[in-house]
Formats: structure tokens, C-alpha cells, sequence
């Protein structure tokens, strides 16, 4: 049961990015050349997304538990630490110069294999290479 | 030059959303594709394996859209070194940052968390940065 609903959340988030445009680097790059082709379709994602995904998580807070797992892992609070900063920031100059995040990476590597393996093999060993240096 | 495609993207958003809430409400888990592709290269599914699943279900459901109804949006790509710098400093990043777009942009800020919505002014404005230096400054195709 666990893995369907997860199937089908995967579905969802997958036909999400499909249906937005986000597996075209293009779009990405464009949306972030805000001096060029600026393309502003990213906040409509964002603006559809956020408001939703919010409704879900007041849902949550109003429940003991989650229905299917007896505790829930969203994090609480916390600290903006260093990691959090320089982190995001590295993340950020990653996204412009592929126009790809691990989602719609993802989402579009069994559409273009040749372009995006070699992406998710760079971001597996940059993912290791923290492993490998912060813990 | 991409075109503006307000309608689709607001509905994909509406689904992305609804993949995230329905997360909250069954799992108490939160959307986050660096973290959950962490979680699985470590072979630490999970309760239930929930994690892989998520997986191939985002890994499948494009490629059987795309034999129902081609792509309106088409699919540009950078080069391979673009696709391999950028990779290597996104899955570094994540990491450290605890968090890439969907975690930080859409789950994070969802909940109205502090930290989330620092992450995401900071990978947008690096990234900004990062395309104005490659196209604007250094004259970059990509």
C-alpha cells in the first residue's frame, strides 16, 4: 500500500514538472535571465505549488499523526547556519549552469538519456563527495 | 528564447502541490528530491521502501506522457561539461544546504519555514548571477 501511494505521488510530481516545462533546461535558464529572455513561467509552478502543498501541511498540524506513518518528520525550526547559506548558494550556481535540479533531472532522464545520465552521475558523486568531506 | 506558458505551468504547479501535500497529510514526510535521491544511493529506503517508489514513479510518468501528448515546452539542453559542472555543484549543494527546489522552494516555503525560505532567495540569486555572468558577461550560448 505504502509503495502505490508513493508510486503515484512520484506520478504526480513527475506529470507536475512535465506539464510545467521544468525538464527543459531552457526554460530554467530563461527563467533566471531576468536582463535576457526572461521567462516568468517558474513562479506560476511555484505559485500553484506553495499554496497547495501549504493546505496539506495545515492539514497535518491539525492531526495527531500522519494517516499512514506514525510520526511525522517534518522538520521543525532550526537554525540558518552557515552549511544552510553556503550550501544554497553552490546549489544555485549548479541550477544556472545546467538549468536542471534533481527533480526534473529526473523526471526527464528516460526522455533524453544521453543528456541527463551524465548530469546524475556528476550530482550521485557531488552528493558522495559530501559524504565523503562533512561527515 | 522559451515561450511564457502561464496556464500549463500554474497546472503542473497544482500538481507538484498536490504530490506534496497529499506527502504531508499520509506520510508526515516532506517532497524533497536531493534528500529522498540521498536516502536511496545510501540504500536507506525507508519505511516501506517509500522512496524509490516516489522515484520510478517520477522517472516513468514523463516518458508515458510524452507518448500520450508530446511536449508543448521541448527540451534544450546545455552542453556536457554545463551538465556535469552543474550536476557535480548541485548534488554537492543540496547536500550541504539540506535542500534543493522542491524541498526548500515548494515544501519549505509551504510551511512557511525560516530556513527553507532562506535557501531558496539564495540558489535564486546565485543562479540569476550565475546566468547573467555565462550569458551577459561572458557572451555564453548556454
Amino acid at each position: 500500500m505504502i509503495q502505490v501511494i508513493a508510486l503515484v505521488l512520484g506520478a504526480l510530481f513527475g506529470a507536475g514538472l512535465y506539464i510545467a516545462g521544468m525538464t527543459n533546461p531552457a526554460k530554467i535558464v530563461n527563467f533566471l535571465d531576468i536582463a535576457g529572455t526572461w521567462d516568468p513561467s517558474l513562479i506560476f509552478v511555484m505559485g500553484g505549488g506553495i499554496p497547495v502543498a501549504a493546505i496539506g501541511f495545515i492539514m497535518l498540524r491539525r492531526r495527531a499523526r500522519p494517516v499512514i506513518f506514525a510520526d511525522s518528520q517534518v522538520p521543525q525550526g532550526g537554525e540558518i547556519d552557515r552549511p544552510l547559506v553556503l550550501g544554497s548558494a553552490v546549489f544555485g550556481i549548479g541550477w544556472g549552469i545546467s538549468g536542471l535540479c534533481p527533480g526534473p533531472a529526473f523526471a526527464s532522464v528516460l526522455l533524453e538519456p544521453g543528456v541527463i545520465i551524465p548530469y546524475l552521475v556528476a550530482l550521485v558523486l557531488g552528493s558522495l563527495a559530501y559524504e565523503r568531506f562533512h561527515r | 528564447m522559451t515561450e511564457f506558458t502561464p496556464v500549463l505551468s500554474l497546472s503542473g504547479g497544482l500538481l507538484i502541490g498536490l504530490s506534496a501535500a497529499a506527502a504531508f497529510v499520509l506520510f508526515g514526510r516532506v517532497i524533497g528530491v536531493s534528500g529522498i535521491v540521498a536516502r536511496t544511493s545510501d540504500f536507506d529506503f525507508g519505511e516501506g521502501s517509500w522512496r524509490p517508489f516516489f522515484l520510478l514513479g517520477l522517472i516513468l510518468t514523463p516518458l508515458i506522457l510524452s507518448l500520450v501528448a508530446p511536449s508543448p515546452h521541448g527540451f534544450e539542453p546545455m552542453g556536457l561539461i554545463p551538465m556535469l559542472v552543474g550536476g557535480f555543484l548541485v548534488g554537492y549543494g543540496s547536500r550541504v544546504g539540506s535542500g534543493c527546489t522542491s524541498g526548500h522552494g515548494i515544501c519549505g516555503i509551504s510551511r512557511l519555514s525560516k530556513r527553507s525560505i532562506v535557501a531558496t532567495c539564495t540558489f535564486m540569486t546565485t543562479a540569476v548571477l550565475t546566468v547573467f555572468v555565462i550569458r551577459h558577461l561572458m557572451g555564453g550560448a548556454s
